[in-house]
């Protein structure tokens, strides 16, 4: 289902407290860390994945979550130290992985959403993150 | 997330900050998942090492600093004591003997054995392989464990029945030293059933058939936990662990079962248990074929780099190497690794398999492999690997193009330096 409002938002729960905003970066498929991510510019290097060669620094990452090698905190908590991390990860799958990955990355994180983030938000929307509240505005662009 | 007296007291600092920081990290990680508590653990595989050039920044401020920032998360520099859990290290990014061949300068060998020298003294074993369970770490059935690996946590839950995640860097080294992780997932019995259904419609007996499958596996069911009956030969630890690895790769298996083989199910009743199949899928001989063709990156048949032993090869594998050079000589313009834990490779030194791999023209190498080391042999632009997993990562990683087949396949472009594959 398409949303049609200018803005709107959803409540989900919370993975890893804290605040962001900034651009979405949607995609509906799976990331892999280990193998599939370049930890030192935070771009995707799956070569089958639909965002290849795109970075997700300081960008919303809205995604369905993880998978792959259990690298796949380790490679995201170098994003961090390497100041390439995206700035909110929202997820709808919950994994190992993705909950590890979130909590040493440090950004806000959240999952179980009362709508579909995959298909309600597009990439370039404007996504106001709060992961301590539990909501997240999505603001048209 | 409750917590029990005892850990509460390590939280708090009883047992100093190391542990307090692991315990710390536990808790945020048991709340990010919404687990209810933590379950004790004796098991703990992951990785602790410093082998790749960006831990050096932090490993010239001492080995403390990496264990610290690297396993712990946290942001100050602990004394870091000795494990609490029965612990190894998994892979690493250097061969201790052959780092000069892979490519490795000597200050980065340094920073590895200073490391190495580092968590020995904690009680972290160095079986250095992505295979423990090769080389002495073998879960009993419902064992808790916490690895990483994901090659290696497939194979502890499907074909061994040990009760484990994907863990990570830092959750391995907070369990290493509380001796907790978070009950979730995997550790409760109610999470093991299966939910999808996979029926195998065209024989599956060798090495590169189980592979093919896994790789199949993966890409249908990602995350869900398949359960598979049909044409199934044989089934030992080298084909389980190449089913598991290629579907951890392909998508995020973590567990399985194949009724009458994996120790969970005897039946399709006991493997789905009170689940049902969401979604059912067919492999037949197309659909073997498809995926087969996924996993080639290469379009070049001049080869120049073959790559076996991913996950890394049991004794049994190398001695079939060994036996299929013997006398032979690799194509002037091929360079071959074989890779095995350093355990494994003692014996296939004692065996004379090493002299025979070597004797062609071959290498073999141990502690890591070309995907987790990122080097390959200089100037490599074709590589051909028997490991759906190797041929899922390498080619993105090494910027090479890749084939994919049968040992049998392999061998053969090692002593031609051309590609033939296997249809």
């Amino acid at each position: 289902m398409v949303d049609t409002r200018d803005s709107f938002s959803l409540r989900g729960r919370k993975v890893v407290g804290g605040f962001a905003e900034g651009e979405a970066m949607v995609t509906s498929q799976t990331i892999s860390g280990w193998g599939g991510i370049n930890e030192r510019n935070g771009s995707i290097i799956e070569r089958r994945h639909e965002l290849v060669g795109q970075s997700f620094a300081g960008k919303i990452l809205i995604f369905p979550g993880a998978k792959g090698s259990s690298g796949w905190s380790a490679f995201f908590h170098m994003t961090r130290i390497n100041n390439v991390a995206p700035a909110a990860m929202l997820f709808t799958r919950m994994t190992t992985k993705i909950a590890l990955g979130a909590v040493v990355t440090r950004v806000p994180a959240m999952t179980d959403f009362d709508g579909d983030i995959l298909t309600q938000i597009r990439t370039g929307d404007h996504v106001v993150v709060n992961a301590n509240t539990g909501f997240i505005e999505v603001t048209r662009r | 997330m409750q917590l029990t007296d005892a850990e509460c007291a390590m939280r708090d600092g009883a047992q100093g900050d190391a542990v307090a920081a692991a315990m710390d990290l536990l808790i945020r990680y048991g709340e990010a998942l919404d687990a209810d508590r933590l379950i004790e653990t004796d098991n703990v595989a992951g990785a602790f090492n410093a082998s790749t050039p960006s831990v050096r920044p932090i490993a010239e401020r001492g080995m403390a600093e990496v264990f610290s920032k690297l396993n712990l998360d946290s942001d100050k520099t602990l004394d870091i004591p000795h494990m609490a859990a029965r612990t190894c290290q998994l892979i690493t990014g250097i061969d201790d003997q052959n780092w000069a061949l892979q490519g490795a300068d000597p200050q980065m060998i340094e920073m590895q054995r200073k490391n190495e020298a580092f968590i020995g003294k904690r009680g972290i074993n160095l079986f250095a392989t992505c295979t423990p369970y090769q080389v002495g770490n073998v879960p009993t059935f419902g064992e808790h464990c916490a690895w990483m690996e994901s090659s290696a946590v497939i194979y502890c839950n499907g074909a061994l029945g040990g009760r484990t995640n994907v863990e990570g860097k830092e959750s391995t080294g907070a369990a290493a030293l509380t001796g907790r992780i978070p009950y979730w997932g995997y550790h409760l019995t109610e999470n093991r059933f299966g939910n999808r259904h996979v029926r195998v419609d065209v024989p599956v007996d060798t090495m590169m058939d189980w592979g093919l499958l896994g790789y199949f596996t993966g890409e249908q069911v990602e995350e869900a936990i398949p359960v598979i009956e049909g044409q199934i030969g044989h089934t030992d630890l080298i084909k389980l662990k190449h089913f598991g690895a290629a579907a951890a790769s392909s998508g995020g298996v973590e567990m399985y079962h194949i009724p009458g083989r994996t120790p969970e199910a005897r039946t399709p009743d006991e493997a789905f248990g009170p689940r049902r199949a969401e979604a059912s899928f067919v492999y037949d001989a197309a659909a073997r074929k498809s995926v087969y063709e996924m996993l080639q990156t290469a379009t070049d048949p001049k080869v120049d780099f073959i790559m076996l032993g991913c996950p890394h090869n049991s004794i049994e594998q190398v001695g079939r190497i060994a036996h299929m050079l013997d006398g032979k000589r690799l194509h002037p313009d091929v360079q071959m690794w074989v890779h095995t834990p350093r355990a494994i490779r003692d014996v296939a030194v004692r065996s004379g398999y090493v002299t025979l791999i070597e004797a062609a023209g071959g290498q073999v190498m141990s502690d890591t492999c070309p995907a987790i080391s990122r080097r390959i042999p200089e100037g490599v632009r074709v590589i051909a690997t028997d490991s759906a997993k190797q041929a899922h990562y390498l080619p993105a990683i090494a910027k090479v193009q890749g084939w994919f087949g049968s040992l049998e396949a392999c061998i053969k472009a090692g002593l031609t330096g051309t590609w033939k594959g296997d249809f």
